[in-house]
């Protein structure tokens, strides 16, 4: 209890201490002031602005931005798609997948572009070596790139004006990926080996079992139909295994990315649970902070390019009391258990020799403690990754990985986009004090008008209308039942986050739920689609609206926005604005089950 | 629309080949050079054949060994190219019907022993291929695997004490006993 306390605060003490070298170092990678240590690579930067034809002193408006980015993206989805559907015929497949499914590359193709790394396959038995490293691993660092790159121009935006231009998206996303991504994932990947994350090219390698396992088979005819006997119930085969498989592949080096870039794409099914992905403690740290590191530290570059580094910690201080009340909930709920097993006589007590409380779909050395913070952690930062399993978590537990998502993962969030969301927020919350207070609202010396808030109020109404459509309309067609696992309210819930998942961009899942099937395939593909884009271009918009605008001098009628009365302002807003929205379906799926688990 | 596309194109080229190729290659390179056992899968090797890894779990139901967390991949237990967990819900009478039928295996395998059983020694793991249980899952096991292989339990108890991890640099993580080391540990005995 007292350790898993310590911990806690071991994590937030660590990540809190980097934000500000990290955002610092951030701030001078966007100014182009690169720090000594990556100078040396500046010519080759300017080499490479020369092949691609960009001048990286050209500024762009919102518009032309927005166009740079999308296409940059689409491409990147078309060669995700290619290289699945042709890894047959392409080297580094040493287990000689087939081409996988035209339906679930699409999903997978716009899955990985939007930083979302919803994944229907598993990619121990579904990618080839080439396909994870060249499609996937890729795609890792440019959504990541994408989104710092949106959230610098929202910030320019507001640090700029009387312009109408926010920045080069190519400088911009050349320099995420060169000077931050790269050098950081490079470091953290070879840690991970270090504590036993591997890093092959080679086949599975095959060992002998201590104890052979053997299991049941259905008989199959010539033609590949289950054989039935007289009594119509099938025939069955038994087939005894005295030898493991074991999967291996380039594993760290994605691994890395997929925690810094907030992506979380598994390399394996079993995502950052499976020992190869994540096989100590500290391998779990280092992928709990790579998550946050980057999100923590734009708090950081924000206050400091605004010209105030208060505004920044200000934002800070409201996504860590967000987070720090959604992890007690997730954490308490996960240790007290469930109380159905202890009914069955099992011990779910903590104590010196074991963690205790529900165990489902967790593993031993990460024990209740580094799982529900995981948990709560990457569905705060959209990445997805999960070291256990969501769908196995308590009602409570689960609603809380599930509620942070609805919100708009803007608790310290995706990379970039997590930051961009709050400040979407924050425009909000000077918008209601205003109109509280009778005066026209104002945000980091620019006035709030018309346009700002229309394009503020697509980017919090659009998510849910999407979540809670695509979930009514799954839940009403067989399509959409016949791929739910879990009986009740559980199995609802399965649906309602997958929705919430895809189109916060998250990853994460209730994974029982059968998602590799045409129709979930194509709707969460459109999903994640319109989660990213359809969001990026009003954020773009509100950017270049911003940038416009002359800057009014501070009067006495202006609201500080870096007080604690602010950060409990902008808290408030995202909890209200959430809580009207997604109470009622959170009602309908875990609010139910758990009332039902703990009636006498 | 045309005027990003020179950029767009070359761009990807370029930082494919740096992210998608250079990068992965180089992260290869130094941990094959640095740290091939790990790289390679800590594999567990004996007179020169590998015999397991000390990261991924095997499966046992012989009341001799230990037994590790329970595993849900399929088609077999603890299949480490299919890794996997059961993703039932807390509530699904499946998952019930699966605890009371693990508790009742351990209870047939040691019908004198009325210790509550430990939680994780009956609920299955999320990467099915959990290599450790926690301290309280090896004490519980201990007396039964003493008596079917006639040994004293301290000189059992000795070889799970030498096959517990503390939490990492004392602080992070849980306690575990690593199954597949202490079984080929205990094998090692005779």
């Amino acid at each position: 209890m007292i350790n898993g306390l310590f911990q806690i605060a071991l994590f937030l003490g660590v990540l809190l201490a980097t934000a500000r070298p990290m955002g610092y170092y951030m701030l001078r990678v966007f100014d182009g002031k690169l720090p000594a240590f990556v100078r040396w690579m500046q010519p080759a930067e300017n080499f490479f602005y020369l092949l691609c034809g960009v001048d990286s002193k050209h500024e762009m408006r919102w518009t032309q931005y927005a166009m740079a980015l999308l296409c940059f993206s689409l491409l990147g989805a078309l060669a995700v798609y290619a290289l699945q559907r042709l890894q047959v015929w392409l080297p580094l497949n040493p287990q000689s997948f087939g081409a996988v499914s035209p339906d679930s590359s699409f999903n997978t193709a716009l899955s990985f572009v939007t930083n979302t790394n919803w994944q229907g396959y598993a990619g121990e038995s579904t990618m080839s070596y080439l396909t994870q490293m060249l499609g996937l691993s890729v795609q890792n660092f440019f959504s990541a790139a994408t989104g710092m790159a949106v959230v610098i121009a929202l910030i320019r935006g507001f640090s700029r004006h009387t312009t109408q231009t926010i920045g080069n998206f190519w400088v911009d996303m050349t320099r995420s990926t060169l000077y931050i991504l790269l050098p950081i994932s490079t470091l953290l990947a070879l840690v991970l080996v270090s504590q036993g994350v591997v890093q092959n090219f080679s086949a599975y390698q095959t060992v002998p079992l201590m104890e052979s396992v053997s299991y049941d088979q259905p008989k199959l005819d010539d033609s590949g139909n289950p054989v039935k006997d007289a009594a119509g119930n099938a025939v069955t085969d038994k087939v005894v295994v005295k030898e493991q498989n074991i999967a291996m592949g380039p594993v760290a080096s994605q691994e890395a990315i997929k925690q810094l870039g907030t992506n979380g794409g598994g390399f394996f099914n079993a995502n950052s649970a499976h020992p190869f992905e994540n096989p100590t403690p500290l391998s779990n740290f280092l992928a709990m902070l790579a998550m946050f590191l980057i999100p923590a530290g734009l708090c950081y570059t924000f206050g400091s390019m605004v010209g105030d580094t208060r505004q920044g910690w200000a934002i800070l201080a409201s996504m860590t009391i967000l987070f720090v009340g959604f992890l007690s909930v997730a954490e308490y709920a996960e240790q007290q258990g469930n109380p159905a097993f202890t009914a069955l006589g099992v011990d779910q007590s903590v104590s010196a020799t074991q963690s205790g409380g529900n165990m489902e779909g967790k593993e031993t050395r990460f024990g209740i403690v580094n799982s529900a913070l995981f948990a709560t952690i990457t569905t705060a930062a959209s990445c997805g990754a999960v070291n256990s399993m969501h769908d196995s978590f308590t009602p409570l537990g689960g609603m809380v990985t599930m509620a942070q998502i609805q919100l708009g993962e803007v608790v310290f969030g995706g990379v970039g986009s997590g930051l961009h969301g709050m400040l979407v927020y924050a425009v909000i919350a000077v918008f209601l004090a205003g109109l509280m207070i009778g005066r026209t609202p104002e945000y980091l010396g620019k006035k709030i008008e018309a346009f700002d808030i229309k394009m503020a109020s697509l980017v919090i109404l659009f998510p849910p209308l999407i979540i809670l459509g695509g979930t009514a309309l799954a839940v009403m067609l067989a399509v959409g039942k016949s791929s739910i696992y879990n009986p009740g309210a559980h199995g609802f819930s399965e649906v309602l986050y997958a929705f919430s998942s895809a189109v916060g961009n998250n990853g994460s899942a209730f994974a029982g739920i059968s998602a590799n099937t045409p129709f979930y395939n194509t709707a969460l593909g459109f999903a994640v689609w319109a989660g990213r884009f359809w969001l990026m271009i009003p954020v773009l918009a509100l950017a270049g609206s911003m940038a416009a605008k002359k800057r009014i001098p501070v009067s006495a009628g202006s609201m500080a926005t870096h007080t604690s009365l602010f950060v409990w302002l902008l808290t408030g807003t995202v909890l209200l604005v959430g809580a009207l929205t997604f109470v009622p379906a959170l009602a309908l799926g875990p609010v139910i089950e758990h009332l039902n688990m703990i009636k006498p | 629309m045309f005027k990003e596309l020179r950029p767009a194109v070359v761009s990807f080229l370029l930082l494919t080949l740096l992210t998608g190729i250079a990068y992965p290659l180089l992260v290869t390179g130094i941990s094959q050079a640095t740290m091939a056992d790990k790289a390679n899968g800590s594999l567990i090797v004996k007179d020169g054949k590998p015999v397991g890894s000390e990261l991924i779990g095997q499966s046992f139901s012989d009341p001799r060994y230990f037994w590790g967390r329970p595993s849900a991949t399929g088609p077999m237990p603890n299949n480490a190219s299919a890794s996997s967990g059961s993703n039932l819900g807390p509530s699904n009478p499946a998952l019930m019907d699966a605890i009371k039928a693990r508790v009742q295996a351990l209870r047939d395998a040691d019908p004198g022993n009325s210790l509550p059983v430990p939680v994780d020694l009956v609920t299955a793991s999320a990467s099915g291929l959990d290599p450790h249980i926690s301290p309280a899952a090896a004490e519980y096991q201990l007396a039964r695997v003493a008596r079917v292989r006639n040994l004293a339990p301290n000189t059992v108890n000795k070889l799970v004490a030498d096959h517990t991890e503390g939490r990492q640099f004392g602080i992070l993580g849980e306690p575990r006993v690593n199954v597949l080391e202490l079984n080929l540990a205990l094998d090692a005995l005779h």
